[in-house]
C-alpha cells in the first residue's frame, strides 16, 4: 500500500486529543484532527481517544461520523481505541442505556461494560505485562470499561489487569481499556502506527 | 500530589495521574450545573462530559442571598445514580469535613467553589489529603499554582458566576494566559522574582515557564449562557467550559444544552455556531458584573 510515513488521525469530537497527537507524533506518524467524516480521507489509521463516550457519540450522530469510521475501516483504515474509544469500538455494551439511540463504530467482537471499577476513587494505575512488549507498560485506568467476554476466537489478548482483558487486537483493531496516551511510554502508539503502515 | 493507596498486587489508586487524567478525559466539553437528578439526565442527554450537582444554581444563591453551603447528601446521591458520567459537586472554601462528606459519597470531583460562602477566610482545603481529585476557581495564575500546590488536579477561571456576563471569565482567562506567556519569556534568575511575586513554588513556576501552560487542565467558567460564549472561551485557549445558570435558567435548557456543547466540539466553525445559536429562545437575564456591588462579586472570594 502506501509506503513512508502514516498518516493517521485523532477523532476529536471531545476527550484527550492532544495526547494522542504528540504521542503519535512520538512514534512517527503524521497526524490530523478529525471532527467531519470527510477529514477521514486519506488516513490508514485514526485513534478514537477517551473522553465521554456518551458526548461522542451524540456529537458524531449528527454529521453520521461512526458510521463512516466504520466504513472506512472496511476499506482498510486501522482503528485504535482508548476507554471511550473501546466503548465506541465494541460489538455490544452491556450497559448501553445511555448510549442507546446513537451509532457506535462497532465492528471489535467484545461485550464491554462501561465504568466497571466504580467511580473516580477506584480509578487505578498498573504496571501491565503486554504480549509482544518485552518491559511492563505503565497505564492509567480512569473510570474505566472492562471486556466482559470475548465473541470471536480472532480476538486477540494482549494484557489483562485484575483477572479481565484490558487490551485486545483484532484484524485491524486495537483496543485498550487504560489510557496509553496519559504516561511517556508510547510503545502502544508504536505498535499502531506501525499496524496503520502495513 | 493526592493521597495515594496500593492494593496489594501493584495498582494504585487515588494517585495524581489518574486524578489530573480524568480532567483530560474532560476535555473539548460542558461541565453543567443541575440541581435535580431530572436535570442530570437532560444534561447527560445533551452531551454533557458531567455534571456538577448543587442545591441552587449561582444565579438563584445570588438572588436568594445568605449563607451557601455544600448540597444535600441525598441529593447528591440521587444524581450519582441518575447518569453514568461522572458527578462533581461544591464544597465550600476551606470547609475540609464538607470535601470528607463529598469524598465519601463517591462523587468524581470536588469543586471548592467560591459559588458558595467560604468557611475559612485565610485557608483552603489541604486537597492532598484526599483520594478524590479537585478543580478549584482561579482569577490569575499565582491563584491557580497555589491551588496546584494545595493538590488541585484541575484549574477554572472563575468568571462572575450567576451573572450570564462573560466579561469576567474572560479577564480571567486573558490573564493567566498572559502571566504564563511572559513566564515563558523570562531567564532562570528572573524566574526567582517572579515565584516570589506569584507567592508560588519555584519548581512549580519554572515548569509552568518551560512548558507554556499550566500542568493541569483549564477550564473556563462564570457567565457563559450562549453557544458563541462558550465557543469564544475555547478560541481563547481554554480546555472546555462550564456552565452554571446559563442552561436551567433559559428558556429551552434542551435545546440550549445541546447548542452550547456544539459550539464547544466546533468552536472555531461561525457557521455551525451560527447553525446552532438560532431559535433557542431566551437566554438567561443577566446581570451585568460593572453593577454589581464589590460584596457581592464572588471571584473576589479565594487567596
Amino acid at each position: 500500500m502506501v509506503s513512508g510515513t502514516p498518516q493517521i488521525g485523532v477523532l476529536a469530537l471531545q476527550g484527550a486529543v492532544a495526547e494522542h497527537a504528540r504521542a503519535l507524533q512520538a512514534a512517527g506518524a503524521e497526524v490530523r484532527t478529525v471532527r467531519r467524516p470527510e477529514e477521514l480521507e486519506g488516513l490508514q489509521g485514526l485513534v478514537v481517544p477517551g473522553g465521554e463516550s456518551t458526548a461522542i457519540a451524540r456529537l458524531a450522530a449528527p454529521v453520521g461520523l461512526m458510521p463512516a469510521i466504520a466504513q472506512r475501516h472496511g476499506e482498510g483504515m486501522a482503528l485504535f481505541g482508548t476507554c471511550a474509544g473501546l466503548i465506541l469500538m465494541a460489538s455490544r455494551v452491556s450497559d448501553a442505556e445511555a448510549l442507546e439511540g446513537f451509532d457506535r463504530i462497532g465492528g471489535l467482537d467484545v461485550v464491554v461494560r462501561r465504568n466497571a471499577y466504580g467511580s473516580q476513587l477506584d480509578s487505578f494505575t498498573d504496571q501491565l505485562d503486554v504480549q509482544g512488549l518485552n518491559d511492563p507498560l505503565p497505564a492509567v485506568f480512569i473510570r474505566a470499561p472492562i471486556v466482559e467476554q470475548i465473541l470471536h476466537p480472532e480476538v486477540e489478548v494482549l494484557a489483562e489487569a485484575q483477572g479481565s482483558p484490558v487490551a485486545v487486537r483484532q484484524g485491524r483493531m486495537l483496543a485498550a481499556s487504560f489510557h496509553p496516551e496519559l504516561t511517556g511510554d508510547h510503545r502502544l502508539h508504536q505498535l499502531f502506527t506501525e499496524m496503520a503502515g502495513q | 500530589m493526592t493521597a495515594e493507596t496500593s492494593n496489594g498486587n501493584g495498582a494504585q489508586t487515588g494517585a495524581t495521574t489518574v486524578n489530573t487524567g480524568l480532567a483530560h478525559m474532560l476535555k473539548g466539553g460542558v461541565i453543567m450545573d443541575v440541581v435535580t437528578p431530572e436535570q442530570a439526565k437532560i444534561a447527560e442527554e445533551a452531551g454533557a462530559v458531567a455534571v456538577m450537582a448543587l442545591e441552587r444554581v449561582p444565579a438563584d444563591i445570588r438572588a436568594t442571598g445568605g449563607v451557601a453551603r455544600m448540597s444535600d447528601p441525598d441529593l447528591i446521591s440521587g444524581i450519582i445514580d441518575a447518569v453514568s458520567i461522572p458527578v462533581m459537586a461544591k464544597a465550600r472554601i476551606g470547609h475540609f469535613v464538607e470535601a470528607q462528606v463529598l469524598e465519601h459519597l463517591k462523587v468524581d470531583y470536588i469543586d471548592e467553589s467560591e459559588v458558595l460562602s467560604p468557611a475559612d477566610y485565610t485557608h483552603h482545603i489541604d486537597k492532598s489529603k484526599f483520594k478524590v481529585p479537585f478543580v478549584c476557581g482561579a482569577t490569575n495564575l499565582g491563584e491557580a499554582l497555589r491551588r496546584i500546590t494545595e493538590g488541585a488536579s484541575m484549574i477554572r477561571s472563575k468568571g462572575e458566576a450567576g451573572t450570564g456576563d462573560v466579561s469576567e471569565a474572560m479577564k480571567h482567562l486573558r490573564t493567566i494566559n498572559a502571566e504564563i506567556a511572559k513566564l515563558t519569556s523570562m531567564s532562570e534568575d528572573e524566574l526567582y522574582v517572579a515565584a516570589k511575586e506569584l507567592q508560588a513554588p519555584f519548581q512549580l513556576v519554572k515548569q509552568v515557564a518551560s512548558d507554556g501552560r499550566l500542568p493541569v487542565v483549564l477550564f473556563v467558567a462564570g457567565g457563559v449562557a450562549t453557544p458563541a460564549d462558550a465557543a469564544m472561551m475555547m478560541q481563547m485557549g481554554a480546555d472546555g467550559v462550564f456552565v452554571g445558570s446559563g442552561i436551567f435558567k433559559s428558556g429551552n435548557p434542551e435545546a440550549r444544552a445541546a447548542a452550547i456543547v456544539k459550539a464547544t466540539t466546533y468552536y472555531d466553525d461561525p457557521a455551525v455556531i451560527a447553525d446552532v445559536s438560532k431559535g433557542l429562545g431566551e437566554a438567561m437575564v443577566g446581570l451585568n458584573v460593572s453593577d454589581l456591588p464589590a460584596p457581592h462579586r464572588l471571584a473576589e472570594r479565594g487567596w
